[in-house]
């Protein structure tokens, strides 16, 4: 009996233990990696010398050059942010209170995006608003323009890439927290004298906070750390900071100074997703998987 | 116009907003126009036919296969054993190990390609096709556990515990009643890592060695030189086609429902 109980305490572990071996070796054990990596120095010969030097944490930190493109970062996945909830609410409140047969079919096509690769959502755009796009063909034939405008390759579009790609994770989760609202309370709230736009102000939208909060981080901490937008969608001097992380490591071969970019990235939305589940939990975000 | 009307609107537009570009890419696919841009001229399957002649493309989508289909049996098999234990037993840490088991979700993508990348190549290992598989087991791991955890919370325990009062073995109950059981789950979880797998850009690029190349990256290579037509085209065929397998993937699913309806009456 003693040997089944301790055996029955053994049975999680080892079921866990293929998954915590890969995530320790191939995920704890690289960015500890890293982070002494960083101090080490890529020298002129290509050889790293190992030891504890500042010098890359100076130049990250230190260097305006960095700082502006990390601030254009965090303005990009803000302005994201905000137009994806904005937007985002609006279908996220029908689909949660419209009749069951189109609510269904609703949610349906929002997982469609999921599907579809981000790589191809993106290029979409290139089709819409290029020079030989629809919205450009359009505007000729209908004699508004004559030569074709560039409306690509800038931060706008650069967020509207973003946006495309975003929306769906936002809709869901604002959609999740919707639905679980109960209906008696809006009726209460109605019934007590509030307007319409009060009862949802006052209680449908506070209780949809949370959905709100975990689209937001989604978005966000996604949205600053993409690089493939930019270059399909972006001009030259539109950069964000992981296309920065790709030149050290992959064009220039600087691993060192790539191991200290990498991680302020991760510091700053690592501090991001603290926050958020120091103040509402993860499970929050798990609950859309369902 | 009432609220609701307005909201129901803005909720059509939304939607086109989601669908319309990807609806775009379909449609100049199948144009006979010669550059593949506008305006239509016409219905052609061209684009495809060069497609299929192109051996950059076919490789590389024999590549995104191979490699999707050997993600999703890995990581579904690592992350079903995790999330039973998840699911089905209470220990010291849980909480702990919860997070463990969604990190690599919880960090941005460019910072997990760089830190695997940079600590095999401190251990002299050079990219291969093996780093990419590593690469995409460990994100794609934390969505099998959260998709499967998630429909295993529905399975009762009490149909396990009938078994194992009947005589069956825990080995025996596990692959008699609760694996059968798990199935749409776990199928539902081997879909979702190998459609990740098959999308997956953003670590792709640093992991891949010089030579070997992916659709997406493919894709996004093609864009790069100049806007290729036949980029369309192949843009179609990943929608087709990731759209088409969780389709035949359910209504597999329904069939053997039914089959197993039908047996037991």
């Amino acid at each position: 009996m003693a040997a089944d109980v301790a055996g029955a305490r053994r049975t999680p572990w080892v079921l866990l233990s293929p998954s915590l071996a890969t995530i320790s070796l191939l995920l704890i054990v690289p960015m500890l990696f890293i982070v002494v990596y960083s101090f080490w120095l890529r020298t002129a010969t290509g050889a790293d010398q190992v030891g504890f030097y500042l010098d890359n944490w100076i130049e990250v930190l230190g260097d305006r050059f960095y700082r502006d493109i990390l601030f254009q970062t965090l303005l990009i996945a803000f302005y994201t942010t905000v137009i994806c909830a904005f937007v985002g609410y609006i279908p996220a409140y029908f689909v949660a209170n419209t009749r069951m047969k189109s609510k269904a079919f609703l949610l349906l096509l929002l997982m469609l995006p999921f599907w579809i690769s981000y790589i191809i959502r993106t290029m979409s755009w290139i089709n819409i608003l290029g020079t030989s796009g629809a919205l450009n063909t359009l505007l000729i034939s209908i004699g508004i323009i004559d030569d074709p405008i560039q409306m690509l390759y800038n931060q706008q579009t650069v967020v509207l890439g973003l946006v495309h790609y975003l929306l769906p994770f936002m809709i869901l989760n604002v959609y999740v927290s919707l639905d679980g609202i109960d209906k008696n309370l809006t009726e209460a709230a109605q019934s007590l004298g509030c307007t319409g736009f009060q009862a949802f102000r006052e209680v449908t939208l506070p209780l949809s906070m949370p959905g709100l909060a975990a689209g937001s981080l989604l978005c966000f901490v996604l949205a600053a750390g993409t690089y493939i937008t930019p270059i399909v969608l972006g001009g030259p001097r539109d950069a964000m900071f992981a296309n920065l992380v790709f030149e050290a490591i992959v064009t220039q071969l600087n691993w060192p100074l790539g191991s200290a970019l990498s991680l302020v990235l991760l510091a700053l939305l690592g501090a991001l997703v603290v926050i958020y589940t120091r103040y509402l939990g993860i499970d929050q975000i798990a609950k859309s998987f369902k | 116009m009432s609220g609701w009307s307005v909201i129901r609107i803005a909720t059509i537009l939304v939607y086109l907003f989601l669908f319309a570009p990807v609806a775009v890419v379909i449609l100049l696919a199948f144009n006979a126009n010669q550059f593949g841009s506008f305006p239509i001229e016409g219905f052609s399957f061209r684009w495809f036919e060069a497609l299929w002649n192109n051996d950059a493309i076919v490789r590389a989508f024999k590549t995104s296969l191979l490699l999707g289909v050997l993600t999703a049996a890995i990581s579904t098999t690592l992350g079903t054993l995790a999330a039973l234990a998840m699911v089905r037993y209470d220990f010291p840490g849980k909480r702990t190990i919860s997070t463990l088991l969604v990190a690599p979700i919880l960090i941005p993508e460019v910072v997990l390609a760089v830190a695997l990348l940079l600590f095999l190549q401190f251990l002299s290992m050079p990219k291969s096709f093996g780093l990419l598989l590593m690469g995409h087991v460990v994100f794609t791991l934390p969505f099998v556990v959260l998709v499967v955890q998630a429909r295993l919370v529905s399975i009762r325990r009490d149909v396990e515990e009938a078994a194992m009062s009947l005589g069956a073995t825990p080995v025996q109950t596990f692959f008699e009643v609760t694996l059968p059981l798990m199935l749409p789950a776990v199928m539902a979880g081997m879909l979702f890592a190998f459609t990740i797998s098959f999308d997956d850009i953003t670590g792709t690029l640093f992991w891949k060695p010089g030579g070997v190349e992916t659709v997406p990256t493919q894709i996004f290579a093609m864009l790069r030189n100049s806007i290729s037509p036949e980029i369309n085209a192949l843009g179609a065929v990943m929608v087709i086609f990731t759209i088409a397998l969780p389709l035949v993937a359910a209504s597999i699913a329904r069939v053997m429902a039914m089959r197993k309806v039908g047996a037991s009456k």
